[in-house]
């Protein structure tokens, strides 16, 4: 059993020729948006909870707003941040040309 | 979205016929046994049909899919649309602890349990933006596939199977428990009987159709189990608030525990053990004081989960399946939407549940309590009865110390405890036997094809044909399900806390590979393989260091009055050997004796900010927490360490070739095909 494997070194037609240049522009925008939806992530996952008792003095319909925060807030944040990153990621690939062939 | 899902199968083109037809056909069949049971057929009869009937619609499932294509064996043809993944990749992951467990826990905890909550749904967010799309164009077919090609070859794989390994046995054991849970009680069977009747269910769905018939199953499943866990809410719901909304109502069910809750301790009661007195209060300790520990513990623990998820790889592994890269992404939101589902209505479970228990049960004499506490007095796999009354004081009245009620019974009593036809009851044990048996198949197939894709094919016998690839697969399937009832059946409930460690192990050990393996380009085949043995052996030591050698921990790591504590409390465990029992009396009767523990100073860096090392008595065990962090968390610490040492073995170590560079790169891009840097990596 070869612990290190050595194949020779691939021919690299299969790919899609991508100029260097917009792959890196494309990256650039790509990283942007993900430490953008982590930023998001991380406010409502760890951020506003750090807040709950004081947000707990708020009652909206019976929740204390902190426990609402928790119990279904952060959870909605995530659901409508996700498919924003879905279309905004397919924007970002129609932008540069290197989105997939339909 | 539909013209990459390859129209030309009369299957894919028609999902959504035939599952909105399965949708409804599965509402007559529950109107059906209403009828029945309305004419008078034993409640037995009605559980027995949901059983039967359910697992009969699994088993047809996996029988027509069933394939002899590798490609359709592992990962479903790539033709499933994002939104029937999403459905997939939710049955997938909700598992027995998430539909009869976790409203359960949020009953016990109160706030702290929401850590569960957010923890869970939270990990789809890494899996969105930093993994899936990726691990997708790569397009190969399981995690330590990527592994393999990303970090030059075998040994990055083989430690990628041990920590896939060790996360998921312990995980899929803990289902088949869940399943024995459930059809103990609604088919009057044995532990062992039930779990065995679980594996057969278990098995006719995977092992025919590997992940193609698994995928259509687990769509079946979730369909089944989010209607099995909306309708009883929905009906608490109307019985509490009169509107059938419980997401929204159950704001006044926590209002009302709050005035009751207030209304028993102003007569002077205090709440069960293990279950939180101030039920909307966050980070408060048993006097309902703000306690450090209760807060650091909860982000602690959402972290660990969180990270988990998006490490766990039979969750990745459902977005190999998708057409594309495009629909890879629009699947994890979907993913997530599916199982919001669920999780915002666990809160409004426990909520209504306890309610209703502190309404009609606290406060009753012990003479005249309804019928459903007598159904729910058996025995558990846990030794105790589901549900218990302890009178205290012997007064006969039932207190609020009183009622001891298992956090998984809270979900699957419900029906009894609103008074609901036993119909609703049946409903919920298909759902909560739908959520096990899906997770199950998921796990049991990541590590059928983990033994048999990258075990065996890949570093034992390159040349295997595709038609013995598949057999041997089956077989793996066949010994790993046995090993894994074998396990439930012999152990029992006493392993389910085994899970929450599969979310920390998987984490500190997989995460940081895999994401730096795409985001930083100068990760070397070195630095990933030091990183995922270093995270994994620390987490993996650290569980069980502090769970099994509690006291030896605490004689490492603690201050010598914590080890006294700790000495004092091992040597009143009931059920500790005699020998740990005499060497912690031992210690306790020359107390002058205890030094310090040897890095006492770095188990105290924090004890000035109210987290020192100290210990908790639970499963029968002293157990050690490092900071007060509980081992539920233990991944806090193998997480960092895995990204340092990846950082930093990158930078000591000669940077990849051009070949693996223009590999990362060619991930990156969703447009065009992956160049492999070691083509014998490539798909047949």
């Amino acid at each position: 059993m070869p612990l290190v494997e050595s194949g020779p070194e691939p021919e690299s037609a299969t790919s899609a020729a991508v100029d260097p240049a917009i792959a890196r522009a494309y990256w650039k925008k790509t990283s942007n948006l993900m430490w953008t939806v982590l930023a998001i992530w991380f406010v409502a996952g760890f951020g506003v909870h750090f807040f709950a008792q004081t947000l707990n003095s708020i009652h909206i319909m019976g929740f204390p707003l902190g426990f609402y925060m928790a119990a279904q807030g952060s959870l909605i944040i995530f659901v409508v941040a996700l498919f924003w990153f879905s279309k905004r990621q397919n924007e970002i690939d129609e932008e540069f040309g290197v989105q997939e062939d339909a | 979205m539909a013209d990459t899902t390859g129209a030309k199968d009369p299957f894919i083109a028609n999902l959504n016929k035939i599952y909105v037809g399965y949708t409804g056909g599965f509402a007559f069949f529950v109107v059906i046994l209403g009828i029945l049971e309305q004419m008078g057929v034993p409640d037995r009869i009605i559980g027995y049909l949901f059983v039967f009937l359910t697992i009969g619609v699994y088993a047809y499932i996996g029988i027509i899919s069933r394939t002899q294509v590798a490609s359709e064996y592992y990962v479903a043809g790539r033709r499933v649309p994002a939104i029937y993944n999403g459905m997939a990749t939710g049955s997938d992951w909700m598992s027995a602890a998430s539909f009869i467990g976790m409203a359960g826990s949020l009953y016990a905890l109160g706030y702290g349990g929401l850590a569960f909550i957010l923890g869970w749904t939270g990990g789809y967010m890494l899996v969105a933006i930093l993994l899936a799309p990726y691990l997708r164009k790569f397009g190969q077919y399981t995690v330590p596939d990527f592994l393999g090609a990303r970090f030059g070859g075998n040994w990055a794989r083989a430690i990628g199977v041990v920590i896939l390994i060790t996360a998921s046995f312990v995980y899929v054991v803990a289902q088949i428990v869940g399943v024995g849970i459930i059809t103990q009680r609604f088919l009057e069977v044995s532990f062992t009987t039930a779990v065995f009747l679980g594996l057969a269910g278990i098995l006719v769905c995977s092992m025919l159709g590997g992940m193609r018939a698994v995928t259509w199953t687990q769509v079946a499943q979730y369909i089944i189990l989010i209607i099995a866990y909306l309708i009883p809410a929905i009906l608490m719901s109307v019985k509490i608030s009169g509107v059938p909304i419980p997401q929204l109502m159950y704001g006044l069910a926590l209002e009302r525990i709050e005035v009751l809750e207030a209304g028993f301790r102003a007569a002077g009661m205090v709440p069960p053990p293990g279950v939180t007195g101030w039920h909307t209060s966050p980070f408060v300790g048993a006097n309902g004081q703000f306690s450090m520990n209760a807060a650091v513990n909860f982000f602690a623990l959402i972290f660990c989960l969180m990270v988990g998820t998006a490490a766990l790889p039979h969750v990745l592994m459902r977005y190999f399946t998708t057409p594309s890269v495009r629909e890879a992404r629009a699947s994890v939101a979907w993913s997530l939407f599916f199982i919001f589902l669920l999780y915002f209505t666990a809160p409004a479970y426990a909520a209504f549940g306890k309610l209703e228990i502190y309404q009609t049960v606290i406060g009753q004499p012990i003479a005249n309590l309804p019928e459903w506490i007598k159904n729910w007095q058996i025995i558990s796999p846990y030794g105790t009865p589901w549900v218990n009354i302890v009178d205290v004081n012997r007064d006969g009245i039932v207190q609020w110390g009183d009622f001891r009620i298992h956090p998984d019974v809270v979900v699957l009593a419900t029906p009894e405890i609103a008074g609901l036809p036993y119909v609703i009851a049946g409903l919920v044990a298909a759902g909560g036997l739908a959520a096990a048996l899906s997770t199950a198949d998921g796990l049991l197939l990541a590590l059928a094809n983990a033994l048999s894709h990258d075990v065996y094919y890949k570093m034992i016998n390159r040349d295997a044909p595709t038609a013995r690839r598949l057999v041997i697969s089956r077989l793996l399937l066949l010994i790993v399900a046995v090993a894994a009832a074998w396990t439930a059946g012999s152990m029992g409930a006493d392993i389910l806390f085994l899970v929450a460690w599969a979310f920390s192990i998987a984490a500190a050990g997989l995460f940081a590979a895999l994401v730096m393996g795409v985001w930083y380009k100068k990760t070397t085949n070195a630095a990933a393989c030091w990183g995922m043995a270093v995270g994994y052996l620390v987490t993996f030591f650290y569980l069980i260091w502090s769970e099994f050698f509690g006291l030896h921990f605490m004689e490492t790591f603690a201050t010598k009055e914590a080890i006294l504590r700790a000495a004092t409390a091992t040597a009143a465990l009931p059920l500790a050997s005699a020998e740990l029992k005499a060497y912690a009396a031992g210690l306790v009767a020359n107390a002058s004796a205890i030094q310090d523990g040897s890095l006492a100073w770095f188990g105290s860096l924090w004890a000035g900010s109210g987290l020192p090392t100290d210990h908790v008595v639970l499963r029968g065990r002293v157990v050690g927490r490092l900071w007060g962090l509980n081992n539920i968390s233990g991944g806090v610490f193998g997480v960092p360490l895995s990204f340092l040492t990846i950082y930093l073995v990158s930078k000591f170590t000669t940077a990849p070739s051009q070949a693996m560079q223009n590999f990362v790169e060619d991930i990156r891009i969703p447009r065009g095909g992956v160049r492999l840097a070691d083509r014998r990596e490539a798909v047949d």
